[in-house]
């Protein structure tokens, strides 16, 4: 039995009050439809996730969003598992903002990011089925004076199991409704699931094979005028002087409007208003940064890991141990600034009236977006109403409110609701970019070459210090950190230390795999090095000190034994291993081949992965997003770099934004070790555990130890 | 005033003839199906038929479209290699965020409306441009080798 939290039974009817949201009815030609949703429709509403209606009818309100990850199918299988109803029977809705009825778990407010949504949900959401469930049988039992023991519920009807009679949840929906909420539910046993850890169907799919899903910068109003943005190309610059006649003149643009570091253009149409943008004459004031470039802030990092940093784990005495051992390895690491590039540009669309504003956007922290159009607007909270959409993606970005903030700010100055829509120039320079981090590591050997001591010092800004404060604790970062301190290798002696040293020109902040992969990269390949430094085999070297590790040593046996770890290969391939464990308790090992030409063109080959996830909901789910991880990995560890040069990003689109491409991809498979463990996240352990594989087969490939990312860059020029 | 020949219906708009076709699609007819990546053909977000042919619409000016049959993902699945394909791409289960994948099934329709069983070099030429953030490329390549195995049907539903 579990206890219910009085969090998953506060009544949905006021948070569904937003207004326009879309259902996905799932008979047998899936549609997408817009449907205002209406609580006084559904009879019983037993909780924030759950409405049933008397035609039968089941709703299940989605908190997460979806952003590709499968959210909106996972979410549901938990619901419906303990519900005990199909999933072709459920339709879905977005939330509204809500922190107090959709709060992540983990998180503590409404966000769906950092691989959370299953492990944070896996319970609650099934809590909530069930208590819904329990209610219905209650009602039938009471309808048919029977004990509800007698009952059981299957696809959305109950039966009196003695006599067979049977009752559809629409028909109990009044009679459950009036029913007390039950204080204390039993779940299922993992061995009784029908849905959860068998491949379902994504819901959301079908919209999106025949242009219909919705996405952000789908939305179209009446009235609604289509705007784009320039901030000001040097980071911090401000806006000095505009000429507009230009663009004023251009048929379809209607207005101009100017914010302290940025220009607009309003227009009937995005072709009128990128044909203003262009004819704008702006002068900018450029700022402090006019002449600050990518070196100037790797030479601020390297001066601060010369400084202690704050002890984040410590056994032993590392840096003695090391100054002691018969042998010592050193190396420094690094990794880029990079961008996210979803595929759906940054886009907000905004309505300001004296009483009143609506938003609608995609966005990965719903309530954070009511909350800035409130500031900006000045307007109680109340009064803002936000219509989420699927995202184009995520990775991370939408995680930030920036494009909403100026999107309101904009909005403010005109007249009827407005749509801006970055370009894709935009989206690369004035992206809330993942931190350069700058890493010194060490470690002490024996006569074996086994590790005696292991320093780990890590040096970048601290995210959460200004995206989650309460997180950032006691001058530690736990995402920073994450997987670092997590080290699994057993070393007597080892300290991991974190010097917060933020950027000075460039916002940072999440970037899919998120401060996991960043460390994981440092120290699968400094492991790797130690390997080599004892002239042993990196899998064997490895399995070697994840004695007290089991699950972790089983997914690198099961990754090296499928990709044939010890078969040979072709002159120029090379194989790497790269083992993942962090916060989000999944446990991925990678094995990658790599091919380099005599010019220095990197070719991966082949991705083999294992995965243990702990307990799997949607099977294929995982494997599809090991997969895309895996891409977005690659992508980033071979090609991926922001840099600065006179206070500017570089980089402009997808030119020199250099993403992977279907030429480009390896055949990748992924191979489930399914237990009963708790789940893991999966989102972004794909990504975290690619670029250490891909360095690691490098160095087998060429005899190069690349410790700066992007590899292929590093590569030509090593 | 232009006229286009769009999904086997005309439509007739007050613009010039340098227009890109998508936001004549997108904001003046209000096919958003058709989907903005880049603005400048990098990415593939955007492609429709003209003819049959894989076109990059944000750099498609409408008057080059005159006279032209153009289709959009709002009906390729009327033809019977699009049905196929939106079809490999629910069976396989390609699809993850969806943004990018409107331009994805259009390049492969187009593909296999001209080689009905593509090697992976032919499909690597014919969707290299089309990127994907969410990374669901081996998918799509299983997809379309899917679709070139499953026989034509010209059934359609709804």
């Amino acid at each position: 039995m579990d206890r219910v939290s009085r969090r998953e039974f506060l009544i949905a009817g006021a948070a569904t009050g937003g207004g326009l949201l879309l259902g996905w009815y799932l008979d047998a030609r899936p549609r997408v439809v817009a449907a205002a949703a209406k609580a006084t429709s559904s009879a019983f509403v037993p909780n924030a996730f759950i409405r049933i209606g008397r035609d039968g009818r089941v709703t299940m309100i989605m908190g997460q969003v979806e952003m590709g990850q499968g959210a909106y199918t996972s979410m549901p299988m938990l619901l419906a598992e303990e519900l005990e109803v199909g999933l072709d029977q459920v339709q879905l809705e977005h939330a509204p903002p809500d922190d107090k009825l959709y709060g992540n778990p983990i998180f503590g407010f409404q966000a769906t990011g950092g691989s959370t949504s299953v492990k944070g949900l896996y319970e609650p959401l099934r809590r909530a089925g069930a208590a819904a469930r329990s209610m219905l049988v209650a009602a039938a039992a009471q309808a048919w004076n029977v004990d509800a023991v007698s009952c059981r519920a299957q696809k959305g009807v109950v039966t009196h199991t003695p006599t067979g009679r049977t009752l559809a949840y629409g028909a109990l929906a009044d009679k459950a409704a009036k029913l007390p909420l039950p204080t204390q539910v039993t779940l299922k046993d993992p061995k009784d699931f029908k849905l959860i850890g068998t491949p379902a169907k994504r819901l959301d799919t079908p919209a999106k094979v025949n242009g219909t899903a919705q996405f952000g910068i789908d939305v179209r109003l009446p009235g609604m005028k289509i705007a784009t943005v320039t901030a000001s190309p040097v980071l911090g610059g401000q806006v000095a002087g505009l000429d507009d006649s230009k663009a004023k003149a251009i048929k379809g643009v209607r207005q101009i409007v100017r914010l302290a570091e940025a220009v607009a253009v309003v227009a009937d149409h995005m072709w009128a208003a990128k044909q203003g943008l262009a004819a704008l004459a702006i002068r900018w004031d450029e700022g402090p940064n006019a002449t600050l470039s990518t070196a100037d802030i790797v030479q601020g990092l390297a001066a601060a890991a010369q400084t202690p940093g704050v002890v984040a784990r410590k056994e032993g005495d590392a840096a003695r141990a090391i100054a002691g051992a018969p042998k010592r390895i050193e190396a420094v690491y690094e990794a880029p600034f990079l961008a996210h590039v979803a595929m759906e540009p940054m886009n907000c669309t905004v309505h300001v009236r004296p009483d009143g504003c609506e938003v609608w956007t995609g966005s990965q922290v719903l309530s954070r977006v009511r909350a800035t159009a409130a500031e900006v607007t000045g307007l109680p909270l109340e009064k803002v109403v936000v219509h989420n959409y699927l995202l184009g993606g995520g990775f991370g970005r939408r995680l930030e409110v920036d494009y909403v903030t100026q999107a309101v700010r904009i909005a403010k100055q005109v007249d009827g609701p407005v749509k801006v829509i970055w370009t894709r120039e935009e989206d690369v320079q004035h992206d809330v970019y993942r931190p350069y981090y700058y890493d010194r590591i060490a470690a002490g050997l024996d006569p074996r070459g086994q590790p005696i001591a292991w320093t780990h010092r890590l040096v970048g800004p601290s995210i959460f210090a200004r995206w989650a404060p309460p997180a950032f604790k006691d001058g530690l970062d736990g995402d920073a950190l994450d997987g670092a301190v997590q080290l699994l290798y057993d070393i007597p002696a080892i300290q991991v230390e974190y010097v917060r040293h933020e950027e000075p020109v460039l916002n940072t902040g999440f970037w899919r795999g998120v401060g996991v992969t960043h460390n994981t990269f440092v120290i699968e390949s400094f492991i790797d090095e130690l390997a080599a430094a004892a002239k042993e085999d990196p899998v064997a070297y490895r399995r070697a000190l994840l004695g007290k590790s089991p699950r972790a040593r089983a997914v690198l046996d099961l990754a090296a034994q499928a990709a044939g770890w010890d078969q040979p290969l072709p002159a120029g391939h090379g194989r790497g291993v790269a083992l993942m464990y962090s916060r989000w308790d999944t446990y991925v090992a990678q094995v990658a081949e790599v091919a380099v030409s005599e010019s220095g063109d990197v070719r991966v080959h082949r991705i083999v992965c294992a995965v243990d996830c702990g307990t799997v909901v949607n099977p294929d789910t995982v494997k599809a997003q090991i997969e895309g991880g895996v891409v977005f990995g690659i992508g980033g560890a071979l090609y991926g770099e922001v840099t600065l040069k006179n206070g500017r990003v570089e980089q402009s689109n997808f030119n020199n934004v250099r993403v992977l491409r279907i030429n480009e991809t390896p055949a990748i498979e992924v191979h489930l070790v399914r237990n009963g463990e708790p789940p893991g996240g999966i989102g972004e352990p794909g990504t975290a555990v690619t670029a250490p594989a891909l360095a690691n087969a490098l160095f087998a490939a060429t005899g190069k130890r690349i410790r700066k990312l992007p590899l292929v860059h590093q590569l030509r020029s090593a | 005033m232009v006229t286009l020949r769009i999904n086997n219906k005309s439509h007739t708009v007050d613009v010039s003839s340098d227009m890109p076709l998508l936001w004549v699609l997108r904001d003046l007819l209000g096919m958003t199906g058709t989907k903005f990546g880049c603005g400048v053909a990098l990415c593939g977000a955007c492609t429709v038929h003209l003819d049959g042919i894989p076109r990059r619409a944000c750099v498609t000016p409408v008057g080059t479209a005159i006279g032209h049959a153009i289709t959009t993902i709002e009906v390729v699945g009327a033809t019977p290699v699009g049905k196929k394909v939106q079809q490999a791409w629910l069976d396989l289960e390609v699809v993850q965020c969806g943004y990018c994948q409107s331009g994805q099934i259009m390049a492969a329709a187009a593909l296999l409306a001209k080689i009905p069983a593509p090697t992976d070099t032919d499909i690597d030429q014919a969707m290299s441009g089309n990127i994907c953030r969410c990374g669901t490329y081996t998918r799509i390549r299983e997809a379309i080798k899917h679709a070139a195995q499953t026989p034509s049907t010209v059934k359609r539903r709804g």
